[in-house]
């Protein structure tokens, strides 16, 4: 690199000779350590996304599993405890470990870009976060491998499924370690979030005011409140469970005085903002690149912006239509049922902006735009077939049944995960400096495309004519057959899609014959086309002065006052903070506190273990403590760079 | 040298949008997500108080083990910590090093009274003989009063322990010799997230004591 760089020098001696004790490595660390240490959002950003890539492709197996049990009738490709332990560890997979994930992802990668800062505000925290998701995935996915195996209650696990007393199998451990990755993969989130809320409010370049966001950043600021104020419910509901399972609470424990239907209320309380959370990344994927590919400008900003708002308040409004089959009485079920209609009116100004940036475009249909249309018609079949569940007669229709698989997989497949996927064939260019192949990406996008409407559509009519969800099995003469084996074969045919979706974007790193991208490859608008692919580790050489809201587009066409301006370098040039090893240590400190607590009931004293899981649980906490007191005392740190204004 | 370190510290503290610490945005984030919380676990225990109010076939009358005049004393205990938290955040941003080691010193010593009337207050209970209050019983009988009682105020506790070692981890860092005016921000979100902690108890004190009072 030509940049010259200098340590910074701390003036206190102490502080230097703590840096001996525990090493802390500089920025020219490499390997592992470079990965393992790092603190930079875009390293952070591309660790999440080929996690949740990975865990794509894992649940996708469980997916394809279950459709294969479901070919014919009275198969036996899995038993039905098995078929359960699948679809509760399918759906909690695809919402915690991948949607999720991969929505923070972008938010790491792309965010900081976008307002025009160098990181986060808390680059540390920002590591922590990505470790505590990688420890709360494998917690989840240890399951497989103890006693019972994994959850088998559903990824809402109702109670009294969640009953220690109704286990299947006897000190059945799957809903401890569920509970547990859970409130691990939570934290993970409230970390990140808090971050988010505190980088965008406080960390925008001179000049980028509120409504100059670009609405991606906008989504990730709202999805970030989302799960600020949603989360807490779910961690409360999961303290409560753990409570009941382990120390002989009776929250939940209708024999003695509890309620399971508190915790329907309480997860859904989560529950439904945490839709909300899913899909809104994807809405602020779709708003960046259609006006690129229309080469116009977002039609009805504000309105868009709003209407994400809106959406986002309402959400925590409308949970009880997931529970109209409850009896909660009529008052209650009117209200839910109104406010969910309600909150269809927003999500169709979206989609109305959308249409209406298109209107008069000049459309490339280049693979993002794709999978944003893709996007767009695929998440309003969803959104009508939600639009019915919200009269309550139709719903107790669908309850359970087939049609409501249809109705949240179009709204998640097509909906978040195409919006998802048009956002990699967008940024990554940006992220690894080479244009992805366009024609393999069109062959994805067809292959999705098809194979997931060929799943999915039949799934209506197999709701319809009476196949009930989450049944391992369904008898001969009922007519399910057909559309079953058609489903079978849409899942493979959409499976093979993922998997060379996959496949190109981790290919993208290495492939040499990939022709190089450029600053702007999209003629895109956003302040991070301005920056060189791959974008360097300080981000932006020099500060930029905001003038327009599509500054990147403003520059290139716009008239001379809109152009953005550079804030010179001052004499300490660019800060940069160290990297570290104290998020990595207290993530680790909490898998082992964990792993204490999950093993506290069910593993005998024995000989043959040189610790109890008591003493782990202590070790571990005492890890975790130990990590946040070296974070604190060894501080940001960090050391300086002198780029050149022509280096970004 | 206190040039040196003054020079870092304007270096170190970077221009906002708002003018706002991001410390400072970031600890009412978590206080806001931290509403939500107390929020859930209150209800819980106000809709089981009103759907489970007997046990064994009779009124539930937990006046029976309550201890209103301890309550009332290591409330006041604990709303008086948070004077001695605001003069402390006060000192430390005059710079008056010895005023503040006090003043955290007294909340500790606040906190730490709150703690222990609450391990006395649940030892008691636990143990009241013939109205035992367990997390799944009152007086053994199954019941949910104990369940929803002793993780609410369990989870507030837990918030002041963890206030508690929070102001003695800048305690003994005020005796470093390091610790300066530069520092008034981690103190002060020290203080905003032990008054939070005393304004939930504000509202658990009512809902879940005084309330048991007054019909």
């Amino acid at each position: 690199m030509a940049t010259e760089s200098i340590k910074y020098l701390s003036p206190d001696a102490e502080t230097k000779i703590k840096t001996k004790v525990f090493p802390r490595p500089d920025q020219h660390a490499t390997g592992i350590v470079n990965w393992l240490t790092t603190i930079d959002h875009k390293k952070i950003g591309v660790m999440y996304g080929m996690a949740a890539l990975f865990f794509l492709l894992l649940g996708g197996v469980e997916a394809l599993l279950i459709r294969s049990q479901l070919w014919s009738h009275n198969m036996e490709v899995l038993t039905n405890r098995e078929y359960n332990q699948m679809f509760t560890m399918h759906g909690t997979t695809m919402v915690f470990l991948v949607i999720m994930p991969l929505s923070a992802a972008f938010f790491n990668f792309i965010m900081p870009l976008q307002i025009g800062a160098r990181d986060v505000a808390f680059p540390r925290m920002n590591t922590l976060s990505l470790w505590c998701f990688i420890a709360g995935g494998i917690i989840l996915n240890l399951s497989w491998f103890f006693t019972g195996g994994s959850p088998a209650i559903g990824w809402f696990g109702y109670a009294p499924l969640t009953d220690t007393r109704f286990a299947e199998v006897l000190g059945d451990m799957g809903p401890d370690f569920w509970i547990f990755s859970l409130q691990i993969l939570g934290l993970a989130s409230l970390l990140a979030s808090f971050n988010f809320i505190t980088t965008i409010i406080n960390m925008r370049a001179p000049g980028m005011t509120m409504m100059r966001l670009p609405v991606f950043t906008w989504m990730t600021l709202i999805v970030s409140f989302l799960i600020i104020l949603a989360f807490p419910a779910i961690t409360i509901a999961l303290v409560e469970l753990m409570f009941d399972r382990t120390y002989g609470t009776n929250f939940y424990d209708f024999l003695e005085g509890g309620k399971p239907h508190l915790w329907q209320h309480l997860f859904w309380i989560f529950g439904h903002p945490e839709v909300y959370i899913l899909i809104l990344p994807a809405m602020g994927i779709v708003s960046e690149i259609i006006p690129v590919f229309s080469r116009k400008p977002l039609f009805g900003y504000g309105l868009i912006v709003f209407s994400g708002a809106i959406i986002g308040f309402m959400g925590f409004a409308v949970w009880s239509h997931h529970m109209f089959t409850t009896g909660m009485g009529i008052v209650a079920t009117s209200a839910f049922s109104i406010l969910t209609m309600l909150i269809a009116i927003p999500t169709g100004v979206k989609i109305f902006n959308w249409i209406g940036t298109m209107w008069g475009g000049r459309i490339r249909f280049e693979t993002p735009m794709l999978f944003s249309l893709g996007f767009i018609t695929m998440f309003m079949v969803g959104g009508f077939t939600g639009i019915m569940h919200s009269s309550v007669p139709i719903d107790a229709q669908h309850q359970d049944s087939y049609f409501v698989v249809a109705h949240f997989h179009y709204v998640l497949i097509g909906g978040a995960l195409f919006g998802l996927f048009a956002g990699f064939y967008f940024w990554l260019p940006k992220l690894t400096g080479k244009m992805l192949n366009e024609k393999l990406g069109k062959f994805v996008f067809t292959l999705m495309f098809i194979g997931f409407n060929l799943t999915f559509f039949p799934m209506h009519y197999l709701g319809m004519i009476g196949q009930p969800r989450r049944t391992h099995s369904y008898n001969e003469g009922h007519g399910f057959e057909t559309w079953n084996q058609i489903a079978t074969i849409g899942a493979l045919i959409l499976g093979v899609g993922i998997a060379i979706g996959v496949y190109q974007f981790f290919s993208a790193f290495f492939n040499k014959k990939l022709k190089p991208a450029g600053k702007n490859p999209w003629d895109a608008r956003t302040l991070e086309w301005t920056l060189s692919s791959p974008v360097k580790e300080y981000n932006f050489a020099r500060t930029p002065v905001i003038k327009a809201r599509d500054q990147a587009w403003e520059n290139n066409y716009g008239p001379e006052d809109k152009h953005s301006e550079k804030v010179p370098l001052d004499d300490h040039g660019v800060h940069m903070p160290d990297r570290s090893w104290c998020p990595l240590l207290a993530s680790v400190g909490l898998f082992v506190f964990v792993l204490g607590m999950l093993f506290r009931q069910t593993i005998e004293i024995s000989g043959s273990f040189l610790f109890t899981p008591y003493e782990v649980a202590i070790g571990g906490c005492s890890v975790f403590v130990l990590g946040v007191i070296l974070w604190a005392l060894e501080g940001p740190a960090g050391y300086h760079l002198f780029p050149k204004e022509s280096q970004e | 040298m206190s040039e040196a370190a003054a020079h870092t510290i304007d270096h170190h503290e970077p221009v906002t949008s708002t003018g706002i610490p991001n410390k400072k945005v970031l600890m009412w984030a978590f206080l806001g997500s931290d509403c939500m919380f107390f929020g859930t676990l209150i209800s819980t225990h106000l809709i089981y108080r009103k759907i489970s109010a007997t046990v064994g076939g009779n009124f539930l009358d937990i006046r029976d083990i309550f201890d209103i005049e301890l309550t009332s004393f290591s409330t006041f205990i604990l709303l008086a910590s948070s004077l001695f938290m605001a003069l402390g955040v006060s000192a430390i941003h005059k710079g008056n090093l010895n005023s503040t080691r006090w003043m955290l010193f007294g909340t500790i010593v606040f906190g730490a009274i709150f703690l222990a009337c609450q391990v006395y207050e649940f030892t008691h209970f636990v143990h009241a003989p013939g109205n035992e209050l367990t997390l799944s019983s009152y007086r053994g009988e199954p019941h949910v009063f104990g369940s929803t009682f002793y993780v609410l105020t369990g989870t507030h506790g837990t918030h002041v322990a963890i206030g508690v070692f929070w102001l003695i981890g800048w305690l003994i860092y005020s005796f470093t010799g390091k610790m300066g005016t530069e520092h008034a921000i981690d103190v002060e979100i020290c203080g905003l997230y032990w008054h939070f902690v005393d304004v939930v108890w504000i509202l658990i004190f009512p809902v879940v004591y005084l309330m048991e009072y007054a019909f």
